[in-house]
């Protein structure tokens, strides 16, 4: 089959999987030749299901599954996992909403291989997983606190490690060295493309809708 | 814990009444993190009967950088070094992925001599990760005369990185739209002389290693995975063609010149070490195949590497003294960079090792807003523990050899 696949190709699986899934899918979008299905966490596993065992989907395999942050949304995270089907050569992406207390029901029964992926989410964003065999950390220290993928989380992080030659052992202190240095290189005289460029800092007080960034996911969610 | 740390507790024991006086107990070791069969630093424990493995619980994350969180705050341009980082031993291959879905997102088109180089240079990077590969598959179960062997073809490969980019590994060397610099004319023919020297060094490797006996009782029908579990487990690359499926993304879903190019896509049969070694064998001679129609169609294709549009890709520093727009565009480049459209992508390439994927969300500002890095090798080194499962212990190590995992891209 070629590649890339055709947009009307695209919009008529879009329409074949929310067919098919029984409700499961809530709706389906074709964004930059790729398709997008949005699911809820309730039925994720049941749409993920649909994907791997209807023989024309055929999305057997799961490439990735991560978390995203959205602060300024009431469900802040979204779960996104990316599926393959080889034998019809096509991609999709699944995204499911939760916030920080609503447990994921963990897709380990349907791809074994979202084992590590959900504890990476974990470990990231904190996202739980109900019925993961083992969630545990998985890329940060051990004792590590907090989830470093978080917008709120410092890009310097908490502690800093050291090796002391006084103790004889690395040593863990809380970060003094260096302050982070957020350079914003963003024009502000070319912010005004509505739905392009979030807005400039300020420029909310003379636009009385707009309410500061959250407009921006405002468009895209 | 081993020994008088940990105390045998009864249930370590097999029946004592049946075996008489010797007492069997499982043991836990620990391999790595300074292992120099780990492939880099890898803690892995695990859990013997006797020299059976019956669990193993790999440790990641001691080289995790947080590479996601940084992207989040630089510009794309100086994010793209950081692909360099991630697997260290074929960095082109990354960047390759992460440029594309800047491209698809910005809807930006490579001229054709910028897609060639790129699939040259692509190229060479598979030489580079499987003659590593290979060779030190091989030191895993003994051998020591292939890394050196290998290693000396790889120095020459280096000074070809070194010769486009000036750097023999971090090379930062694609950009958005093209590659930074063209090549000289005396480097693509140097390139297509490197070519047809290419397979004897192969030959030699290969004479040192199919046909060896002690290479093959260390690998043939030794960590075994069969179609299904290769799909199950998220594999791709020479881990799925080693169990016989026809999936390569440059074949099946084709980027940059690919589709132009001519060369097989060599599979397995039985999805096991020794397989997994044929394939990576074969798949570097037809690399070679693919560089040298891009040489000599790099000697015939003038034109530029990079697109020409300034508002991407910064202008020649010649232009830049005359032209005030240049100098502006320069100046925007390399303060603020260049913004995206809101969305979000996920671009895939056939990495060395299997599929590089980038999945990338922007919300139209001038930085990622949420970068997730695909590697290859995580849902690799997830299937270790059932991979090994009822192995010997010495074929850990000859696993974690041929599953082809480096540490830069699983703890990003």
């Amino acid at each position: 089959m070629s590649w890339p696949q055709p947009l009307p190709i695209l919009e008529k699986l879009g329409q074949q999987i929310v067919k098919k899934s029984k409700g499961a899918f809530s709706g389906y979008e074709v964004m930059y030749g790729e398709v997008n299905l949005t699911t809820s966490a309730g039925r994720i596993i049941d749409a993920l299901t649909v994907l791997r065992d209807t023989p024309e989907f055929g999305f057997s395999i799961l490439i990735d599954l991560c978390g995203a942050d959205y602060p300024e949304r009431e469900n802040r995270f979204d779960v996104v996992y990316h599926l393959l089907s080889m034998t019809k050569n096509l991609r999709c992406r699944v995204k499911l909403q939760t916030d920080e207390d609503t447990a994921v029901p963990s897709v380990t029964s349907v791809y074994p291989a979202a084992d590590w992926y959900e504890r990476e989410a974990f470990d990231m964003y904190g996202v739980f997983f109900d019925g993961h065999p083992d969630l545990r950390r998985i890329l940060t220290d051990y004792g590590f606190h907090g989830h470093p993928l978080r917008k709120d989380f410092p890009m310097t992080g908490y502690v800093e490690v050291r090796y002391d030659d006084e103790l004889k052992r690395v040593v863990y202190e809380p970060v003094k060295s260096v302050e982070w240095r957020n350079w914003d290189f963003l024009s502000p005289w070319e912010g005004a493309e509505p739905g392009y460029a979030p807005l400039i800092p300020g420029d909310e007080k003379s636009i009385p809708a707009a309410k500061g960034p959250s407009a921006i996911t405002g468009s895209k969610s | 814990m081993t020994g008088a740390n940990a105390p045998a507790k009864d249930s370590d024991f097999f029946a004592p009444e049946v075996i008489g006086e010797t007492k069997v107990r499982k043991f836990n070791i620990n391999f790595g993190p300074q292992h120099p069969a780990a492939h880099g630093v890898l803690r892995m424990v695990l859990e013997l009967d006797g020299e059976v493995v019956e669990r193993v619980d790999p440790h990641i994350g001691l080289l995790h950088r947080g590479t996601e969180k940084l992207m989040e705050a630089r510009p794309y341009q100086q994010t793209i070094p950081y692909f360099d980082r991630l697997d260290y031993v074929a960095p082109m291959n990354q960047e390759h992925a992460y440029v594309i879905a800047l491209e698809r997102l910005m809807g930006v088109e490579v001229p054709i001599r910028g897609q060639l180089i790129r699939v040259l240079y692509c190229e060479i990077g598979r030489i580079l990760n499987h003659l590593l590969n290979i060779t030190t598959q091989a030191m895993d179960v003994g051998a020591l005369t292939p890394p050196l062997w290998g290693f000396e073809m790889r120095e020459a490969l280096m000074v070809f990185y070194e010769r486009a980019s000036g750097a023999r590994m971090h090379a930062n060397y694609f950009r958005v739209g093209g590659v930074r610099q063209d090549l000289p004319p005396e480097l693509v023919e140097d390139l297509a002389d490197w070519c047809k020297r290419a397979p004897r060094v192969f030959d030699d490797i290969e004479k040192l290693l199919t046909g060896n006996r002690i290479f093959k009782q260390r690998n043939v029908d030794i960590g075994k995975v069969n179609k299904e579990e290769a799909q199950a487990w998220g594999f791709s690359g020479v881990m799925v063609r080693g169990s016989g499926i026809a999936w390569d993304l440059r074949r099946s879903q084709p980027y940059d010149c690919y589709n132009e190019m001519e060369f097989d896509v060599p599979l397995g049969v039985h999805g096991d070490c020794y397989d997994r070694y044929l394939c990576r064998m074969e798949e570097m001679r037809q690399s070679v195949k693919i560089m040298a129609q891009c040489c000599e169609r790099l000697m015939k294709t003038p034109g530029p590497a990079l697109t020409l549009d300034n508002k991407i890709a910064a202008p020649k520093r010649g232009e830049m003294k005359r032209s005030m727009e240049s100098l502006i565009h320069h100046f925007k480049l390399f303060t603020e960079g260049y913004r995206t459209p809101p969305g979000e992508v996920y671009a895939a390439v056939e990495a060395p090792k299997g599929e590089f994927g980038v999945y990338l969300v922007s919300d139209g500002t001038n930085r990622p807003y949420r970068c997730k890095i695909r590697a290859p090798s995580y849902p690799f080194l997830q299937a270790m523990d059932w991979m090994s499962r009822g192995h010997m212990l010495a074929d850990v190590s000859a696993i974690l050899g041929s599953l082809d995992i480096v540490f830069g891209e699983i703890d990003r």
